[in-house]
């Protein structure tokens, strides 16, 4: 065979590893510490990706208005990566963060999928990684760097379960799940799982797809199963529109649902069709603490909306990586100082990370806008769980429940 | 038997739509052997266009069906306006271009309108005002309709009617035909070819537009990426109905709601979107000109 | 024995590299250097089928997943068992590794190419933008039938596929992908397949057997898009259906057009170019996008022909002035 192609392929080699070796100068950077930050900001997840930004920056405002946005005497910087929604762009944002940022935190991803593609990269490179939102329980399994803020499928799937059957005293009971989302089915299989251990049967279970528009041949088909509740386990941007749909169809039964309810979207997509029904979370709006509230009106003073789960999910990730930090600057001032940009690449640097890792992982009672925050052995936030009923078109406290 | 009757509505409602939607396809190919794939995003366009005209004349306030109708017109006139734009700019410079070439070139414009609107709208999804309050008219043996519904029905059927008027019976309808046969024929019979495509885009963009704004009215959420799939489905129900046929259209549209929600219904939701593409093959492979289409043999 | 020596240094010089460049390209380029590899294996297969045969498939991306998804689940029952037991027996893991990553690819690309046979067949009575509309949509099929099938993640994804993909064989797969499109290019097969391209009816009016040139040419394509997925699912470690969406093949698509349908240099360079522009442009990433469809719109009206045409990018030709006749496919 011949192979007139070898210089095309040698000299397209060459030219790649010129064009790259030309660019791999290590950096030596500058006296600071850097925090990555990746999610969506383009793609159709791109609300979601962008929320965890918001959050994010409204940590960072506040320490820079608090501390001139320093910790320990250093300047903190975040820098914040798209992933276009696909595992392989988080890898190589994530990637990019590390090597090129130096960045010694890497907050992300919403998407467990997004999360399960760059987590081996972090575990391996000892940078610890702080999911705000990303639910699989495989997430943190894959090694004892990474984090998440939020409660995994099995305690929320269980959560509405128990309310359903000891609050609501519901036995039948219908799902419809986002066969898109990996946080949606998760939700529903350790719902279905707990309802029925409880006595409970599920009389339909249809799905549909983030994105759809209509839902009406998946709500007939639930509608003649005449279920007490529908637990609808998606995010807002869909669960309004099927209530409303629910609603024309005649089906009056309340809708049940999880944490991805949570915006402001919600009601001014649902309506009035959301009224009678429940979800939890991990806020309530009607709380008074100051600290929630002072949130939520930072918030909406510096982007215009009001915050949604995700948002409160990483602007606690944020602080409770600020808050470790300035553990660590108190606690060990030269291990701290690793941190800087300037030490990137050192074994230092590495056990600095390694000990912020540890702190991280010793986060106890912190209260966060989503709740008490408590890291578990598995990195898994234990937190209670609050159940918002929605009433004249607004959302309610209900109950709390405790993992 | 009320749950399949149920069914069937709701396929016939959202068959309406994508017969809408599939006109413009059905055009612009007939005109131009192009697949439009920016057609899905005028479509989202055109319900985006409908929200800011409906906050612009404060619409959300006083809701009222003649307000409705305002937001309507306005869309479907301002989207034209967009259609005409993108086929000055971006598809008369390929139209002697290699086909593959200009599908790209539409691909382009489709990734550019969706990732504009991104930029522009924002990527949360927007709430559209409910113009139309809904309400449930029902219709015997169980089965419901919504007014809203009803109205995205008659408002499709009157507009699909007065396309095949001005098609069949009026002077540029009838060059819009000549156009579709044969370009130069055409132009040697003193049409303006240029012209009458312009045209095509245009109102192939108003009736996408006016899909939109009537979906919106009905299911109030809408987002930059809400036209793909939309798109897509509606080209295969063109494909379906007989390309560059517009009665082919609507009854390729009707089948292709129809059988979604069928299929949805009965069979598994999550095939929903396959079942477009399982009705192109089947039919390609059955009947490659459609339903309404004549086989035309290639001349050499 | 002259023959050989060509392979041979190629295959020198790719463990060379694999050993150096590890240690001295940072991981963020090296993985961008990996990921580039993986576009041009995706983007030569295509060129095969849109550039040489003319026809317009714009499902590319479900091949990439059928091979992906085909050749981890292999590794995650067999390989990984096949492996453990060889290095049990004293052979090093590197070799094992290899041997196993070139089983899980070489059925990955079979698996592959039989769903390429299954695309093929129906659509070839079918012309230009209709066969474009049905590989689209046969790429949407598989990648809906992957969400549902639960044992291999469905959308929750499937992690732990073992990382034995690396520079090496990454760019070995390359060197053969670009090898079999030039032989085939040169050979009477490749003549047939241009023929097509040309003019499907006089070339079937002449005697080429087009039907059956199309399918080779689609289970060929096929195959190597389906290993290339097998590369990344071994890179990556991780599977989702959404990293093998319509915008996957759209993105191929504009690889082989930006590069000349028909060039195979050009696919290589394009999908270079292609792949570290959105690194590139990092800091606009929101305008990415934006600036992406511009490109594509621009390139479309100016330079329909991509950067080289049918051209092929050739040391003999920049070297010493070539007859024309020699170099035109």
């Amino acid at each position: 065979m011949k192979f007139r192609s070898m210089p095309a392929v040698l000299a397209s080699l060459a030219l790649v590893a010129m064009g790259l070796l030309a660019g791999c100068s290590s950096s030596g950077g500058k006296s600071e510490i850097v925090i990555g930050e990746y999610g969506s900001l383009t793609g159709s997840d791109a609300t979601f990706g962008q929320s965890t930004k918001m959050g994010v920056e409204l940590a960072l405002a506040e320490l820079t208005a608090k501390q001139g946005g320093k910790i320990g005497g250093l300047p903190v910087r975040v820098v914040s990566e798209d992933d276009q929604g696909k595992p392989e762009e988080a890898a190589n944002a994530v990637q990019k963060l590390l090597n090129q940022d130096q960045v010694v935190t890497v907050i992300g991803e919403v998407a467990s999928s997004r999360s399960l593609a760059a987590a081996p990269i972090c575990q391996q490179a000892g940078v610890p990684m702080v999911s705000p939102s990303s639910t699989n329980p495989r997430v943190t399994e894959v090694g004892d760097y990474i984090f998440r803020m939020c409660f995994i499928d099995p305690f929320q799937g269980t959560v509405m379960a128990k309310f359903a059957l000891t609050n609501l005293a519901l036995k039948k009971v219908a799902i419809l799940k986002d066969i898109k989302s990996d946080y949606s089915v998760g939700l529903a299989q350790f719902f279905t799982d707990a309802f029925r251990a409880g006595g409970g049967e599920i009389v339909a279970e249809q799905a549909y797809q983030a994105g759809d528009q209509d839902f009406s041949s998946q709500l007939t088909a639930i509608k003649a199963r005449n279920p007490e509740a529908i637990f609808v386990p998606g995010y807002y941007t869909e669960v309004g529109l099927i209530a409303r749909k629910a609603r024309e169809l005649g089906l009056t039964a309340p809708l049940l649902g999880g944490d991805g309810w949570e915006s402001e979207q919600l009601l001014a997509i649902g309506g009035e069709a959301l009224n009678g029904s429940y979800y939890s979370n991990h806020f309530a709006v009607d709380n008074p603490d100051p600290r929630l509230q002072g949130f939520l009106q930072k918030f909406k003073a510096k982007f215009g909306k009001e915050p949604d789960a995700i948002a409160g999910l990483a602007y606690d990730a944020a602080n409770v990586t600020f808050a470790c930090m300035e553990k660590m600057a108190a606690e060990d001032a030269p291990r701290f100082n690793a941190l800087s940009a300037t030490h990137a690449g050192t074994p230092e640097r590495k056990a600095a990370c390694a000990k912020l890792r540890d702190l991280i992982a010793a986060t106890q009672g912190y209260e966060g806008v989503t709740g008490n925050i408590t890291l578990d052995e598995h990195r898994n936030a234990t937190k209670p769980a609050v159940v918002l009923e929605i009433k004249g078109g607004k959302k309610v406290y209900n109950t709390t429940i405790k993992p | 038997m009320s749950e399949f009757l149920q069914q069937l509505v709701n396929g016939v409602t959202w068959g309406s739509v994508y017969a809408l939607i599939a006109l413009g396809y059905t055009m612009v190919y007939g005109i131009l052997r192009l697949i439009n794939f920016a057609h899905g995003d005028i479509y989202m366009l055109g319900a985006f266009i409908g929200l800011y005209v409906s906050r612009f004349i404060r619409a959300g306030e006083n809701p009222s069906p003649v307000k409705a109708l305002v937001v309507l017109l306005a869309s479907m006139l301002l989207s034209a306006l967009v259609g005409m734009v993108i086929e000055r700019f971006a598809y008369k410079p390929v139209r002697k271009s290699p086909r593959l070439s200009a599908l790209i070139t539409a691909i382009g414009v489709s990734l550019l309108l969706e990732n504009g609107g991104v930029l522009l709208f924002g990527a949360d999804p927007r709430f559209f005002p409910q113009l139309i309050p809904s309400r449930n008219i029902p219709l015997g043996l169980g089965v419901v309709l919504s007014n809203q519904q009803l109205i995205v029905l008659v408002v499709s059927l009157a507009l699909m009617f007065l396309l095949r008027l001005f098609v069949t019976y009026t002077r540029t309808g009838k060059a819009m035909q000549a156009v579709s046969h044969n370009h130069t024929a055409a132009a040697l019979m003193g049409i303006s070819v240029d012209r009458i495509i312009t045209l095509t885009f245009m109102i192939g963009s108003s009736l996408a537009a006016a899909a939109g704004v009537l979906v919106a009215l009905q299911s109030p959420k809408i987002e930059p990426y809400m036209g793909i799939m939309p798109g897509l489905k509606a080209f295969v129900a063109a494909v379906l109905g007989g390309i560059g046929n517009i009665p082919g259209a609507v009854v390729g549209g009707l089948v292709m709601g129809v059988a979604e929600v069928l299929v949805t219904g009965y069979l598994s939701p999550t095939y929903r979107d396959a079942i477009a593409f399982v009705l192109l093959i089947v039919i390609l492979l059955v009947r490659p000109a459609g339903i309404f289409g004549k086989a035309v043999a290639e001349k050499v | 024995m002259k023959r050989l020596l060509g392979p041979l240094v190629v295959l020198v010089v790719l463990v060379v590299l694999n050993s150096g460049l590890e240690r001295v390209l940072n991981p963020y380029f090296f993985q961008v250097l990996i990921l580039v590899g993986i576009n041009i294996i995706l983007a030569v297969s295509l060129n095969l089928v849109n550039g040489f045969t003319g026809q317009f498939s714009i499902g590319h991306a479900g091949f990439m997943a059928a091979g992906a998804y085909g050749s981890a689940m292999f590794s995650l029952t067999v390989g990984q068992r096949m492996v453990n037991a060889l290095v049990a027996g004293h052979v090093p893991a590197a070799a094992a590794e290899g041997a196993a990553l070139l089983l899980a690819l070489v059925l990955g690309g079979l698996l592959a190419a039989v769903f390429g046979y299954l695309v093929g067949l129906p659509s070839l009575r079918l012309r230009g933008d209709y066969l474009a509309i049905v590989t689209l949509g046969f790429g949407e099929i598989i990648r809906v039938l992957i969400l549902n099938i639960d044992v291999i993640g469905g959308p929750r994804g499937l992690p732990g596929i073992p990382k034995w993909a690396n520079f090496f064989w990454v760019f070995l797969v390359v060197a053969v992908v670009i090898a079999v499109s030039r032989n085939l290019a040169h050979s009477t097969h490749g003549r047939a397949l241009f023929a097509i391209r040309d003019d499907e009816i006089a070339a079937e009016a002449l005697g080429v057997d087009t039907t059956r040139y199309k399918i080779v040419a689609f289970v060929i394509g096929a195959f190597f898009a389906g290993v290339a997925g097998g590369l990344f699912a071994h890179y990556l470690c991780y599977l989702n259906p959404n990293s093998f969406t319509f915008l996957k093949s759209i993105e191929i698509i504009a690889m082989v057009v930006l590069g000349g349908m028909g060039s195979v240099s050009g696919s290589v360079l394009a999908a270079i170019v292609l792949t570290l522009s959105p690194e590139l442009l990092r800091p606009v990433k929101e305008y990415r996008m934006v600036i992406y469809a511009l490109m594509l719109i621009v390139l479309m009206i100016t330079r329909p022909q991509g950067l080289l045409g049918t051209r092929e990018l050739s040391l003999d030709r920049m070297l010493r002035r070539r007859r024309p006749a020699e170099t035109r496919a």
